[in-house]
């Protein structure tokens, strides 16, 4: 284990207990205003602040981890669920017209930056969470069927695939048990990394309007709320952020070590 | 020698400094948050157009005071015949156009035709609804016939709607607005600014100001960024509520806290179940605390109303009782009307504070009763779109910042859709009557009427926000109608 991936690993799992715990308790109600009990600073009653409805901040960012990594982790699902099909089958087909279109397809969507795909994506189909999740999963489509086939590719030219295919078994079954297994550990890195990015992606959305819709919090909205409030109430910029930072920060972190963890050579070059 | 040369630096600095401090006397840059559409004010709704042109560039017979009181304006003077249905009014000499050409009678009678028209595109077509005809007597002397009395006549003609603009430079008004106020256009650079500059042949007090420039801003957090870097000397409608403390604080801004004729209302579809049962707006007007709203929205500032009305005006009636909050005769009366486990609807939110901020917060009051809000976040073009002309909504809010708007509750096709006729007869017997004391009973019962209806759930008076540097006077505090009157404003010393 190297340094990088335990510190990641505990800060994505401070974020994702934080989320888990949230389903059972949180300190306060997460959307009961307190007006008169606005804009606090951290203290020992609201650990985090409260917000200019008088919500407890700290409640907030639990429930809001939620909403960012239930974003983020269907949107990578969806990324990985059509994007490695895609990716293992244009492999298959090297040089035919299947890898070009599906690859050139592929090619398409990489061109937009990912927000402005997300916000034609809620434009059409108005804002909220399930909306953000299509488009955030839309832009990881092309992301791991290229990493897949890049991957893929030079396993195709090995002895076992050749032994496989003297086996008698078709393209399909030989990129299922074979290719796929010995290209996972890159897309478990992939991930890591597109995890972040969703979380990312799911605040910048927010912030905008297009993500979560009140009164279900979100960081992104936090951050939102809290700009013109910046200058007497710093907090309520700050925290978000610093949540936002950490989550990504540490799941970067995983996926760097992972990267490292997972590839026989770094590993060996390491002990 | 190196003596020498920074003596004429400082000299030099000096001069610029003592130049700039010349030409600030009669400078002003005033901000605010939204660009007119276009320069028109006899076409379009937009207040952001009257903000910009009214009383500054366009002036009617009448005009609105700082104060909400409504004095001359072109008209000199006037005689209204004794059974209120002729208006003689006799105009102000020697007023000219910004083009050079002779504001006279017959340009009054195009203007007011003009407005009435069938053809016409005037957004209060029906402040000239009773007229019957308009006729120039001579050069100086107009004839309005009306087809009942009308107690509010002088004032419909006060409005932005009722300018006189004259028919040789109407085809290029939106872009190059000809008036004959104390400041003429000059120039438009539009999503930045608009300039005016001092009417050397106005007919009346000359401004003190000689240049003039708008700004458009429409991010709070940079409306509050270029007020504390002096960027602008005035921002009107501050739209950051929480940021004015700030302001306050700093002795190099005054904050300037007045009224608007902004009725702040959760707008309620009448005609769509579950809105159509009484007991449940009345449940809904119950479950709203408004001093919450008043505080989390707008930081304090703003009246609590319980009324279509503004709490300034004389007549206004306190009902705020009424519908005083109380989430438990909410529960109970929903529950009389069939909803004991409360219902689904939809509250579509514009961009403002008010309606963001607010709407969040009537959510969570809502709720508290079983009543659940979907929050739909809106911009302005498609709040029009949906909920103005569609009509297809639950609940909004929006603040209504027309003067003396009480009337909108007598048009059964408006968007919240209250059909009664006992209030339109009551409209009907309000703009037949004249005397000042039953004006005053009828406006009362009119407000009694739809606060007793539970038409909206109604929740404050907008407050006039603005803030300027400290050395700004004249400026209007309150908004008793949508202007930024700069004809009287200048720098102290």
């Amino acid at each position: 284990m190297n340094r990088n991936l335990i510190i990641g690993l505990i800060l994505s799992t401070l974020a994702i207990l934080a989320a888990l715990l949230s389903f059972i308790w949180t300190p306060f109600d997460h959307v009961a205003m307190n007006i008169p009990a606005k804009l606090q600073t951290p203290n020992l009653t609201h650990w985090f602040g409260t917000d200019h409805f008088g919500r407890d901040i700290f409640s907030m960012i639990m429930v809001g981890a939620r909403t960012s990594i239930a974003v983020a982790f269907v949107a990578v699902g969806i990324g990985m669920g059509l994007g490695i099909p895609l990716g293992l089958w244009a492999a298959a087909r090297k040089g035919s017209y299947v890898d070009e279109l599906i690859m050139r397809a592929n090619d398409l969507i990489f061109a937009f930056p990912s927000l402005v795909i997300a916000i034609l994506i809620t434009a059409i189909f108005g804002a909220g969470a399930v909306n953000a999740i299509i488009a955030i999963g839309i832009f990881n489509i092309p992301v791991f069927a290229r990493v897949v086939r890049g991957a893929a590719m030079p396993i195709w030219e090995r002895e076992f695939i050749l032994a496989a295919r003297v086996a008698g078994k078709n393209a399909a079954r030989i990129s299922v048990e074979h290719i796929l297994p010995n290209v996972l550990n890159l897309l478990i890195v992939q991930a890591t990394i597109q995890f972040s990015l969703g979380i990312l992606a799911e605040a910048a959305l927010s912030y905008v309007g297009l993500g979560a819709q009140p009164p279900t919090p979100s960081w992104g909205r936090m951050l939102a709320d809290a700009q013109t409030l910046v200058s007497i109430a710093p907090h309520l910029a700050l925290i978000p952020g610093f949540a936002i930072i950490i989550t990504v920060m540490g799941l970067n972190l995983m996926g760097d070590g992972l990267r490292d963890y997972l590839n026989p050579r770094t590993r060996v070059a390491r002990t | 020698m190196k003596h020498f040369v920074s003596q004429l630096a400082l000299a030099s600095a000096m001069s610029v400094a003592g130049f700039a401090a010349h030409a600030a006397n009669t400078e002003i840059t005033v901000a605010m948050q939204l660009e007119p559409p276009h320069l028109d004010p006899t076409s379009a709704a937009a207040g952001a157009i009257d903000s910009v042109l009214y009383s500054n560039v366009f002036e009617g017979l009448t005009r609105f005071m700082g104060d909400g009181s409504v004095v001359a304006g072109l008209a000199k003077s006037w005689d209204i015949s004794d059974d209120g249905l002729v208006y003689t009014f006799i105009l102000h000499d020697n007023v000219l156009f910004h083009d050079g050409s002779t504001m006279d009678a017959e340009d009054v009678q195009f203007s007011l035709n003009r407005a009435r028209a069938d053809d016409s595109t005037n957004a209060q077509k029906a402040l000239f609804a009773g007229i019957t005809d308009v006729s120039a007597l001579d050069a100086a002397t107009v004839v309005v016939t009306l087809d009942a009395p009308n107690g509010n006549f002088l004032f419909n003609l006060a409005w932005g709607d009722a300018i006189i603009v004259a028919p040789e430079s109407i085809g290029d008004i939106k872009q190059a607005p000809i008036g004959t106020g104390a400041f003429k256009f000059a120039n438009w650079v539009q999503g930045d600014k608009i300039e005016l500059t001092r009417n050397d042949a106005y007919w009346g007090t000359h401004a003190v100001l000689e240049n003039v420039t708008f700004k458009f801003i429409s991010d709070p957090t940079a409306a509050f960024a270029s007020v504390m870097a002096e960027d602008v000397d005035a921002f009107v409608g501050f739209p950051a509520p929480e940021n004015l403390p700030q302001f306050e604080a700093d002795p190099r801004f005054q904050v300037l806290v007045g009224s608007t004729e902004g009725e702040t209302i959760l707008s309620t579809n009448n005609k769509m179940p579950p809105f159509d049962n009484v007991k449940v707006r009345e449940a809904l007007a119950h479950a709203i605390d408004r001093q919450a709203i008043v505080d989390g929205a707008m930081f304090g500032y703003g009246t609590p109303i319980g009324t279509h009305f503004a709490p300034h005006n004389p007549a206004y009636v306190d009902l705020t009782g009424t519908s005083a909050y109380n989430p438990e005769l909410a529960k109970k009366m929903l529950a009389e009307a069939g909803f004991a486990d409360g219902f689904e609807t939809t509250l579509h939110l514009p961009p403002p504070s008010y309606a963001r901020r607010g709407g969040e917060i009537i959510a969570a009051q809502l709720a508290q009763v079983g009543i659940k809000a979907q929050i739909t976040n809106v911009e302005w073009a498609q709040w029009l779109e949906t909920v103005f002309r569609g009509k297809d909504f639950g609940l909004t809010i929006v603040s209504h910042t027309e003067p003396m708007d009480i009337g909108i509750y007598a048009n059964p096709e408006y968007y919240f859709q209250y059909d009664n006729p006992a209030f339109q007869k009551l409209m009907t017997n309000l703009n037949a009557t004249t005397d000042p004391e039953a004006r005053t009973a009828l406006m009362g019962d009119a407000q009694r009427m739809i606060s007793g209806d539970y038409v909206n759930g109604y929740l404050f008076q907008l407050a006039q926000l603005s803030v300027a540097k400290a050395g700004v006077q004249g400026l209007w505090t309150n908004a008793p109608t949508q202007a930024t009157d700069l004809t009287a404003v200048s720098w102290a010393d």
